[in-house]
């Protein structure tokens, strides 16, 4: 196992550079330009200076090996300098990675300030989704075609097809402004301090969670059906029944555990998508989350501000890879020894 | 099988109905209160809060390093400049005690100078206090070219900014400058403390991230937090020289859509006050019908144009296209003939403000649409659709379809033009309906749209950029500051965008007429007044009446309030939230 873990992480590091390289190079070539959100009435003497002063107009190779640099070098020190109250080196003179949307902004500081919301808001929804999604999953296959199959199929299917930007505009019509309940603008000042500034945390987050949770619940519920449904023909669950076990005993047991393998798989996979898959839905309820984060930075072509958030995600995706493999090869030894 | 369903039926029901009831307790929690304002904690006072949307999140509370309107207007919540202009375009003094002019001797009379006094005890939102000195210092900051200060052009011309004494700045010119109300007027260019800022100039501006993002300022409100591409908040200022502001608290949101915006204004009232509602017109009718507010509009000098290419863009010529070169390369059928003006005549502009840009548009027929002083009546025909008129011009001037393909010849060449503007629903539909009033008129019209990113980006290096100007008509939207000197000056001939100057140059149509400029610089050496007046009038005139641009709809801000806001005077001039301090809620 060790072994096959040492591979895999050894792989992982050529990857992640690569990754980075194309990154790089794709916005590097992309047209477009900072300055070019800059009102219409600036001179180009004046966008000249602007793009000087943001170190833009540096040759490629420079920029890309500086940024790896501040990304795998000053970053990581300025971190832990930050968590243990200590100074290395002359950390003043340590160039971070700065965003040029908002001059001179630490991009860490930013993706740190915006960390706590997305977790809050799509975390939960991942939450509440994997929650629903494996029982009724379950109960779907086990009863299949029964009244709450055929709801839960539609539903999947209603959920599964319809976008998040359009389920959420029809939540904020008829929840904000029909019945006036919950708000339709996130509000990132509120403080969860007492029970009145809980309620209102949960009444801002009540319509994003549900759209993002009715959209993965979607998925995961129709994986989980299928799965359960192609182990529940198998052989050795006869045997199992043969012998006489509760029926209980046999879906939990035996059916659901196999069953699982592949879904586990796929909720591994998913987790990076809580940090880049909800950009819509919070741009819609103005959840000011990483999604949103990326989204702005775009439009201003923020470029040291695109090329970390990118890479990150890279990096979270990448690394759930490897998670996803590892829960595969504990959970199915013969993945592990082959 | 059946055996089976109804095992399980019965044991799998209890966790499942609990799970099921779990999430929609929680769901439920969130939801069921409506409004908790009026039932908990009596004893705490209702906060005044105002909450101003802008769906483009600020990303600096300033104008000095970036220049989004958004971040501009998030400053002027709190920095202040000398003086402002109101929504009538009449300067008004601010920091300053009065507006210094010739008559007051504030002005000089070679003007080279104009001496600001202070009003008396300013204190910065610290309680420090603000002093002259803070104003050389913000030039200073803003000129170095190190800080790539993008409202640095408020300097221009700018050579030396003296603090003789606490109270006074003398602002010195390079040469004679009629207009000497640039540096420290309006949210452009506000000032800051030289005691906070006085480490961050220049390349240190980039990393001086503490003092960027919680300016010092001296306005109604300070600010206390400021969340980049989020929100920023602020509280009355206790240093404040005037009556303390009425809200306890401001908070500026950013983010989301226009639409969401407006809705959060006119329909849910969410937000007090949403800027820049670029919204269908007829859905932001429909959501100011439900009567939660009010859609309020600014005009400016905004002005939607055809630019009309002088020069032959023709692929053909390769490097030389679209080039000046001194007059040599004229556009074949654009240039010293009638097309232009029949284009013009052709196009109904109350159909385009009306239906495109709704509360934001009205059609216009000059370059220079604002302040009404600088406005010209003579090219106010253009208000009425003539397509008659230009079919019948062009056939007088011989230009007519030779070959019965509906599409006109001059010289053997038929007028087919390409007409190039950037990626906007309006911009498209409005490309779509001229293209169709050309045709009328017998020119064919091929019509290409670049996403706002590359056409304004100008990369030298990318062909779709509106300063290479590769087609014969493009459209997009520009107009003077308030005194209209500078933008009339970049259409001299020495502004023309080419190789040499790799595209840099305000004169995008290529057009050069020595009279013009001659008459321009008559324009410099005139004084505010009368004859100022004319003289901007006549520029307008020469460069509409000769085709080189083709004005078609004056462009308003479109804002909106909720109904119980008061005191809100939009401005085009100036910051939409010039008088934020003033405004109060109806009880």
């Amino acid at each position: 196992m060790s072994r096959y873990l040492a591979r895999r992480l050894l792989t992982a590091i050529p990857t992640l550079l690569a990754i980075s390289l194309v990154i790089f190079a794709v916005l590097d070539l992309a047209p477009g330009d900072p300055t070019g959100a800059l009102p219409e009435t600036i001179r180009p003497e004046v966008r000249q200076m602007i793009r000087e002063a943001m170190g833009l107009d540096k040759p490629m190779h420079i920029k890309y090996l500086l940024w790896l640099r501040q990304f795998f070098w000053n970053e990581p020190i300025g971190l832990l300098e930050g968590a243990l109250g200590i100074e290395i080196g002359n950390s003043e003179s340590r160039l971070r990675i700065t965003s040029w949307g908002s001059r001179g902004t630490p991009v860490f500081d930013l993706i740190a300030q915006r960390v706590p919301q997305t977790l809050w808001v799509v975390g939960l929804a991942y939450l509440i989704s994997v929650l629903l999604a494996v029982p009724v999953g379950v109960i779907s296959a086990v009863r299949q075609y029964s009244v709450f199959d055929q709801l839960g199929t539609l539903f999947s299917l209603i959920g599964y097809s319809v976008p998040t930007f359009f389920t959420g505009l029809l939540l904020i019509i008829v929840f904000s402004v029909n019945l006036n309940w919950l708000p339709s603008i996130y509000d990132t000042n509120l403080e969860v301090r007492d029970w009145r500034s809980l309620v209102a945390q949960l009444r801002q987050m009540a319509m994003p969670v549900t759209v993002l949770a009715f959209f993965q619940t979607a998925a995961l519920v129709r994986f989980t059906r299928s799965s359960m449904l192609d182990n529940m023909t198998q052989d050795y669950v006869r045997t199992v029944k043969a012998k006489g076990f509760r029926e209980r005993y046999v879906v939990v047991r035996h059916i659901l555990r196999n069953s699982l393998i592949p879904v586990i798989t796929l909720v591994a996979l998913g987790v990076p998508t809580i940090f880049s898959g909800a950009i819509i839905t919070e741009q819609i309820f103005r959840v000011n989350g990483l999604g949103a984060l990326l989204i702005s930075s775009i439009q201003v072509n923020d470029i040291p501000m695109i090329q970390t958030v990118t890479f990150i995600f890279a990096v979270l995706i990448v690394f759930f890879n490897l998670v996803a493999d590892i829960i595969y090869g504990v959970l199915d030894p013969r993945i592990r020894y082959a | 099988m059946s055996d089976m369903k109804k095992l399980t039926r019965s044991t799998l029901r209890v966790p499942v109905v609990a799970l099921l009831l779990a999430a929609m307790a929680v769901l439920l929690a969130a939801c069921g209160t409506p409004v908790p304002t009026d039932t908990a904690a009596p004893a705490e006072p209702e906060v005044k809060e105002l909450t101003i949307l802008y769906w483009q999140a600020a990303s600096l509370p300033g104008p000095f390093l970036s220049g989004g309107t958004k971040d501009q207007d998030a400053g002027a919540i709190t920095l202040e400049p000398l003086a402002s202009v109101d929504p009538d375009g009449v300067l008004m003094p601010r920091l300053a005690a009065e507006m210094p002019t010739l008559e007051n001797g504030g002005v000089s009379e070679d003007g080279l100078t104009i001496t600001w006094t202070l009003q008396e005890g300013l204190l910065w939102s610290d309680g420090t206090p603000m002093t002259a000195d803070d104003a050389v210092f913000t030039w200073e900051y803003c000129t170095h070219p190190e800080t790539g200060c993008t409202t640095i052009d408020t300097f221009d011309g700018v050579v030396s900014v003296e603090a003789p004494d606490d109270t006074t700045v003398v602002v010195t010119f390079d040469k004679f400058t009629p207009y000497p109300y640039t540096a420290f007027v309006t949210a452009q260019s506000p000032i800051i403390s030289r005691t906070q800022f006085g480490e961050c100039v220049g390349a240190a501006a980039q990393t001086c991230s503490e003092q960027n993002l919680s300016p010092l300022g001296t306005g109604a409100y300070r600010l206390t937090d400021f969340k980049v591409n989020d929100v920023a908040t602020y509280e009355r200022n206790p240093h404040y020289r005037g009556e303390p502001a009425y809200f306890d608290t401001v908070v500026f949101k950013g983010g989301g859509d226009a639409a969401s915006a407006a809705r959060a204004v006119l329909e849910t009232g969410e937000a007090d006050y949403a800027w820049n509602l670029q919204v269908e017109p007829q859905i932001l009718a429909e959501m100011e019908a439900k009567g939660g507010g009010e859609i309020i509009v600014a005009f400016d000098s905004l002005v939607e144009r055809l630019l009309v290419n002088q020069t032959n863009p023709d692929e053909a010529l390769g490097d030389d296209r679209a080039e000046y070169l001194d007059g040599a390369n004229p556009h074949p059928f654009l240039v010293g003939t009638p097309v232009a003006q029949a284009m013009s005549m052709a196009i109904d502009r109350s159909v385009i403000a009306e239906n495109l840009y709704g509360f934001a548009g009205r059609p216009v027929c000059n370059v220079i649409p604002g302040p009404k002083h600088y406005v010209s009546t003579a090219n106010d025909g253009c208000l009425v659709q003539d397509i008659e008129g230009a079919n019948a011009l062009l056939d007088e001037a011989g230009i007519v379809d030779t070959d019965g393909d509906g599409v006109r010849e001059y010289n053997g060449m038929p007028l087919s033009v390409r007409y190039q503007t950037s990626t906007n629903s309006v911009r498209q539909k409005t490309q779509a309906v001229i293209k169709q009033w050309w045709a009328e008129i017998g020119i064919d019209t091929e019509l290409l749209n670049h996403d706002a990113s590359v056409f304004f980006g100008g990369d030298p290096n990318s062909p779709d950029t509106y300063q290479k100007f590769y087609t014969d008509i493009q459209m997009y939207t520009t107009g003077p500051s308030i005194d209209p000197q500078i933008h009339l000056s970049q259409w001299q001939c020495q502004y023309i965008p080419e190789r040499a100057n790799s595209w840099a140059g305000g004169n995008i149509f290529r057009g050069c007429d020595p009279e013009y400029d001659e008459l321009f610089q008559m324009l410099v050496e005139t004084p505010v007044g009368p004859e100022r007046e004319r003289l901007v009038k006549t520029l307008n005139d020469m460069n509409v009446q000769a085709g080189m641009q083709i004005p078609l709809v004056y462009r308003g801000r479109v804002a909106a309030r909720t109904n119980s806001l008061q005191g809100v005077l939009i401005n085009g001039w100036d910051t939409e939230l010039w008088n934020v301090g003033d405004w109060t809620r109806e009880e």
